[in-house]
């Protein structure tokens, strides 16, 4: 192929190809869930519990449906199937029918002939409420008496890794270090709210538009609740703004169907932001109690955690939180023995579910924190510890499994560690009215601040985990000349389509590739989540195109792509497979967390340099810097986006991203005070190296690149608002308080 | 007074054509009449407290937050929306910049990020770094952590002044 | 949704006729405040007079000693106008304000008829002592800014007036204006300290945001500090001032806890604040004498 030719192509796998709906998404002419109408359409609104917990005495709907416009108000008794809904355990009510558990349970939807209609008829629901204490401590829950007939204890997992014994006198002559730390309860707060729209079908089943990240285990839950054979419910994926996990459990999707199918007419949902903080789960708040033991040389010889996760009302996904935060709470370094003891316990708090990083964002705060405390006691340079003690391949992790893929953890360390320190004269970066912590308010004299640096280092799983048979489907279709790829995995932002379109390409030699809807006609695609499509999706498409690849060289006689046969074979004849990708098995954790329960690793790490105005307690961004591990980079600019944003969402957690909760109660339902970052408050992230090493049995050996941003982020960037303080800070997000008012350590 | 009538309803300049509002009950901002009365859904909700910028438009040249725009306030001015920039198959420099940068992901903040930087460029041809973060500082994105987006916005500025075009 | 009748005055007089007739009416200006109470559905007006396209409020007029603001004018016009050089500390606050949306919007009339205890432009009308001139059907009355904050979010706007204009007078001396909030935009203040030198008439005002339920003069540190500071050299002769100035401006402070922020922390900052205020204002440092 000459030069020429190839300058043409459309761009394959390992390019920065554009993303095929970036066009739309610029012009606003992109189909967000939230911009979908019908015609004839409702709206429907949710009538929530305003308590944290209460028994429910009575709910009267008579005046609702008296008002002019309203279509249908629903209770838990127009439920016609299964009751209850959940990711893993289906423990929550689709609608409360004795009792509220947490502040803003649905109890009641309504749909009417208008947004504003529909929100009054919402309003003029009655429900007696009979107010009982809630359980607000997670702590306490543990042997509290039971707020749900499940229990309290949702999952309680200990690993006992190596030959830990209690009180073991050999551990005396070692350096300890123990801490305890406290992560507070961030959001995921995409920009999208939640918002769908369900219309009734002629065969009794229903059509449902909506914004999620796993259609077939929302397909699945509808059916079940709607008393429907799934083949009735069809779901297609409307434009997604965004995800991080808060899209992963059912919100407005039952409610949709269930509205649709009673009033025989379209009804849409939109949340707003308000009852969008109320209306998804959240992180995990985490209290995590660690010792760490070394010998002198900075050798770990022992780990020991306590780790209480409050879940909130409902399960949601928290078995598998804690089983990420327990697997990784030591961090990437050998440990001959741990004893790992991971509870997630329920509270009337706000539900707890996925987001990104799911678990390992919290342990690794604490793992981090422990790491400089160790260096400090041993008299070590904090990243000369890590690096003596960084995993390798053929290490065990804390649930004995053998890492046998890649783990170039102390290139991802060195390689962060070693890049230039910001250069003030740089006057590209922080120069202006943001030069200083403060900004704008002009609070901050030079003279008043302190600068710190610090380096944390995190890893986590990818993919799904303990057995669980994770799969994705995908079809390529070649008709006419025209290449269609079909496949349910849900675009939230990450640019799947993007690279789906690469790897048919890359695949077939073809140019334009069109794809399908994602929605459930064909197989499940699994989750947009664990940092898993690119290996699954992505899997499927790839073998999928490599099926029809097969297919058309039998045909011509030739498998290159470039052969004028083969061209030939592939406009002319009808081509179409479709292949399920599955991963290598797993298996459960036995009774002491061991087992190779994990298909892959990934590994970052994240070097901050902040300002501190040390009186006011407010912290600037000087500069920001990462390593990652990603196996291969399939398309450069995305992966580069999925670093700066995963970052991004680091820093929230460290420097004001909380969800404030008090008797249950959420008090900061809003972007006013719910902060996340803006423009003004981030410095560039330096990418000091993106690590390339091909990882076996993933598809390109690629790596799923998007949570471990969001890992060592947080931890890197509290460690050096220590590092300029002097301050222990053993809690994140930092407040101005902690740091003008802390003690001193 | 002033042709805003609860049952006539009321007309809008927006993007250059005169549009007839009716049925729209006179408190309604001018981010939902846009949305559900006008069909032009580019602007986006998602706070409904002008605190993320999504649903940014101009008004008689003015950047605001459309949701806490009184439509029925808006007769008489002229609104231009992002389906003002670009045109059905060829986008503005501005949008075009986004797709070549990579500072679009989920794309929800972008069409207010496309009337902000439109602004902010037509104001200041050559903003430096801290102001195009003061410009944008409206603008919450929650996917790309904002470095493609300035990425973006020096290329549009690049391009504008006759460099060569620099590939990101 | 109800009926809801817009109107839209093009002067002060129609707008203060509308409001004299008895029927309640709601006003608004850059609707960055009324808006979002609309859009949640707590609000639900019947009857709203916009008072955008009234142009007599969008101007600001000086005679060379005072600065007339009309209540219409945005955060935007008073970071970029010339009244920005007449009022620094009004151009510092304004800078601070939301977005570069809201401030296109917002407006000073809108900042005082709100009367958020977290307002930024309130705290330098304080420090000014600046009056607000209100209109009605009967003409303008003028009231000062402390009578006309009654209390958190509480003004002494009558039914049938609007605000028309803010007066203070034109700077004479250096204007500071601090503002601590969580992030660099789109932040209430969690508190905020403005400070203004009058090197006329020899006086210095120092007034607390976001510390009280309504800005609050710190006068026994604003008289203290008068015989403790060189007016005619900007300079402080005793180190020791700026310290006792901070904790005595902390002192005035009545600060509550909140899901923002603790009073403990809010009184600590004020005292930080107002110590750094009156050192950028008095620069010199007389060397000590050997």
């Amino acid at each position: 192929m000459s030069a020429a030719d190839q300058a043409v192509r459309a761009p394959r796998v390992g390019a920065s190809a554009p993303r095929p709906d970036g066009g739309p998404k610029a012009q606003g002419r992109f189909a967000f869930s939230s911009d979908l109408v019908a015609d004839g359409m409702l709206w429907g609104h949710t009538v929530r519990s305003p308590h944290a917990r209460a028994r429910i005495v009575s709910v009267d709907t008579t005046a609702a449906r008296a008002l002019v416009g309203v279509h249908a108000v629903l209770t838990s008794l127009d439920v016609p199937g299964r009751p209850t809904f959940g990711l893993e355990f289906a423990d929550q009510p689709v609608l409360a029918a004795d009792e509220v558990r947490y502040q803003g349970e649905a109890v009641a939807v309504v749909a009417a002939v208008d947004a504003e209609t529909a929100r009054r008829a919402a309003e003029a629901v009655r429900v007696e409420y009979e107010l009982i204490d809630p359980l607000t401590d997670a702590e306490a829950a543990i042997i509290a008496a039971p707020i749900h007939p499940d229990g309290n204890v949702v999952r309680h997992l200990v690993i006992r890794h190596g030959d830990p014994v209690p009180d073991d006198p050999t551990l005396d002559g070692l350096v300890s270090v123990e801490g305890t730390y406290t992560v507070g309860m961030q959001d995921q707060a995409p920009l999208g709210t939640e918002a769908g729209l369900a219309l009734p079908a002629d065969d009794g089943g229903v059509d449902l538009f909506v914004s999620t990240q796993w259609l077939h285990v929302d397909r699945d839950q509808v059916a079940a609740s709607l008393g429907l054979a799934p083949d009735l419910v069809r779901l297609t994926l409307g434009g997604v703004g965004g995800a991080f996990g808060a899209r992963e459990d059912c919100s407005l999707q039952i409610h949709l169907c269930l509205l649709a199918l009673a009033t025989g007419r379209p009804v849409k949902m939109v949340y707003d932001r308000t009852e969008s903080f109320v209306g998804h789960v959240h992180r995990h708040p985490a209290v995590m109690t660690y010792r760490h033991w070394a010998h002198p040389d900075g050798t770990i010889e022992r780990v020991d955690a306590r780790l209480v996760l409050d879940g909130g009302a409902y399960a949601s996904s928290s078995a598998a939180v804690i089983a990420n935060a327990a697997c990784f709470a030591a961090g990437p370094y050998r440990v001959p023995h741990a004893i790992i003891d991971g509870w997630v316990v329920r509270t009337n708090n706000p539900p707890c579910g996925a987001m990104r990083g799911f678990g390992a964002v919290q342990t690794c705060f604490a793992h981090e924190a422990q790491m400089d405390l160790l260096a400090e006691a041993l008299g070590m340079d904090p990243v000369q510890l890590r690096l003596h003690n960084a995993l390798e391949p053929g290490d065990q992790i804390l649930t004995g499994q053998v890492i046998t893929g890649t783990a170039p953890v102390a290139e991802v360390i060195r390689t962060c560690a070693e890049a230039p320190l910001h250069d003030d004269t740089d006057n590209d970066n922080g120069a202006g009215v943001y030069a200083l912590p403060g900004g704008a308010g002009r609070t901050t004299d030079r003279g008043d601040v302190r600068r710190g640096t610090a380096l944390a280092v995190g890893f986590k799983n990818l993919m799904f985990s303990e057995g669980f048979d994770d799969f994705s489907t995908a079809r390529v279709r070649i008709e006419n000349g025209l290449v269609t790829v079909t496949c349910a995995c849900a675009e939230v932002g990450q640019g799947f389509v993007t690279l789906a379109q690469q790897i048919v390409r890359e695949t077939l030699g073809v140019d334009q590739v069109a794809l399908a809807p994602a929605d459930t006609s064909i197989g499940s695609a699994g989750s947009t989540s664990a940092s898993r499509q690119t290996w699954m999706s992505g899997g499927a498409v790839l073998a999928a195109s490599e099926a029809v690849r097969a297919r058309i060289a039998d045909a011509a006689g030739t498998d290159d792509i470039d052969a004028p046969e083969f061209v030939e074979a592939l406009r002319f004849g009808t081509w179409d497979e479709l292949v399920e990708h599955h991963h290598a098995p797993t298996v459960a954790l036995d009774a002491n967390g061991q087992g190779n329960a994990h298909v892959s690793f990934a590994f970052a790490a994240h070097r901050a340099t902040v300002d501190v105005d040390v009186e006011l307690g407010l912290v600037k961004l000087v500069d920001l810097v990462t390593s990652q591990d990603v196996g291969r980079q399939l398309n450069p600019l995305q992966l580069l986006g999925q670093l700066e944003g995963g970052t991004v969402q680091g820093v929230g957690l460290a420097l004001m991203e909380e969800i404030v909760v008090v008797d249950g109660r959420v008090m900061n339902a809003s972007f006013t005070d719910y902060l996340i970052p803006t423009i003004a408050d981030v410095c560039d992230l330096r990418v000091a190296a993106i690590i390339e090493q091909p990882e076996p049995g993933a598809p390109f050996g690629a790596k799923g690149v998007g949570e471990a941003p969001t890992i060592p982020s947080t931890a890197a960037v509290v460690a050096a608002v220590r590092a300029a303080t002097g301050l222990a800070l053993p809690r994140t997000p930092v407040r101005p308080s902690d740091i003008a008012l802390g003690e001193r350590s | 007074m002033s042709g805003v009538d609860p049952v006539l309803g009321y007309a809008l300049e927006v993007n250059g054509t005169r549009r007839h509002v009716t049925g729209s009950w006179l408190g309604e901002s001018l981010l939902d009449v846009l949305r559900d009365r006008l069909g032009l859904s580019g602007a986006k909700g998602a706070c409904e407290q002008g605190e993320c910028g999504s649903c940014s438009v101009l008004v008689d040249g003015e950047l605001v937050c459309s949701c806490l725009v009184l439509a029925a306030a808006t007769v008489g001015s002229k609104i231009l929306t992002v389906e003002s920039f670009g045109q059905p198959g060829e986008l503005s420099d501005v949008q075009q910049a986004f797709v070549d940068c990579g500072a679009v992901q989920c794309g929800f903040c972008t069409p207010g990020l496309i009337v902000t930087v439109h602004d902010l460029l037509d104001d200041d041809p050559d903003p430096d770094e801290s102001a195009i973060r003061e410009a944008l500082a409206g603008n919450l994105c929650r996917c790309t952590g904002y470095g493609r987006i300035i990425d973006a916005v020096n290329q549009v500025s690049i391009r504008r002044r006759g460099d060569a075009a620099v590939t990101p | 949704m109800g009926n809801v009748t817009v109107h839209q005055p093009r002067s002060v007089t129609d707008a203060t006729r509308l409001l004299s007739d008895g029927a309640p009416a709601t006003l608004l200006a850059g609707g960055t405040d009324l808006m979002v109470g609309i859009n949640a559905g707590r609000i639900r007006p019947e009857r709203i007079v916009h008072l955008g396209g009234i142009d007599e409020l969008r101007t600001w007029t000086t005679d060379g000693s005072h600065v007339v603001i009309g209540a219409g004018v945005t955060y935007g016009q008073m970071l970029d106008d010339d009244v920005a050089g007449l009022c620094p500390g009004l151009a510092q606050a304004s800078r601070t304000v939301g977005s570069p949306q809201i401030r296109n919007a917002g407006t000073i009339g809108g900042n005082l008829a709100t009367a958020s205890p977290a307002g930024d432009t309130l705290p330098v009308l304080a420090a000014l002592d600046a009056t607000v001139q209100l209109a009605s059907i009967n003409g303008t009355r003028t009231v000062t800014l402390s009578d006309f904050i009654t209390g958190p979010k509480q003004t002494a706007l009558r039914n049938d007036e609007l605000i028309r204009s803010v007066t203070i007078p034109v700077a004479s001396g250096p204007q500071e204006y601090l503002k601590v909030g969580v992030r660099n935009a789109m932040v209430i203040a969690l508190c905020s300290v403005a400070l203004t030198v009058d090197l006329e008439a020899g006086r210095v005002a120092v007034a607390l945001g976001a510390a009280g339920p309504v800005p609050i003069r710190a006068t026994v540190a604003e008289d203290w500090v008068l015989s403790h500071v060189d007016l005619s050299s900007n300079s402080i002769a005793d180190p020791r001032t700026l310290e006792t100035f901070g904790s005595m401006v902390a002192d005035a402070a009545r600060p509550i806890d909140d899901h923002r922020g603790s009073a403990a922390y809010r009184r600590h900052a004020i005292g930080v604040l107002a110590r750094r205020a009156l050192a950028r204002a008095f620069p010199a440092r007389p060397a000590v004498a050997a």
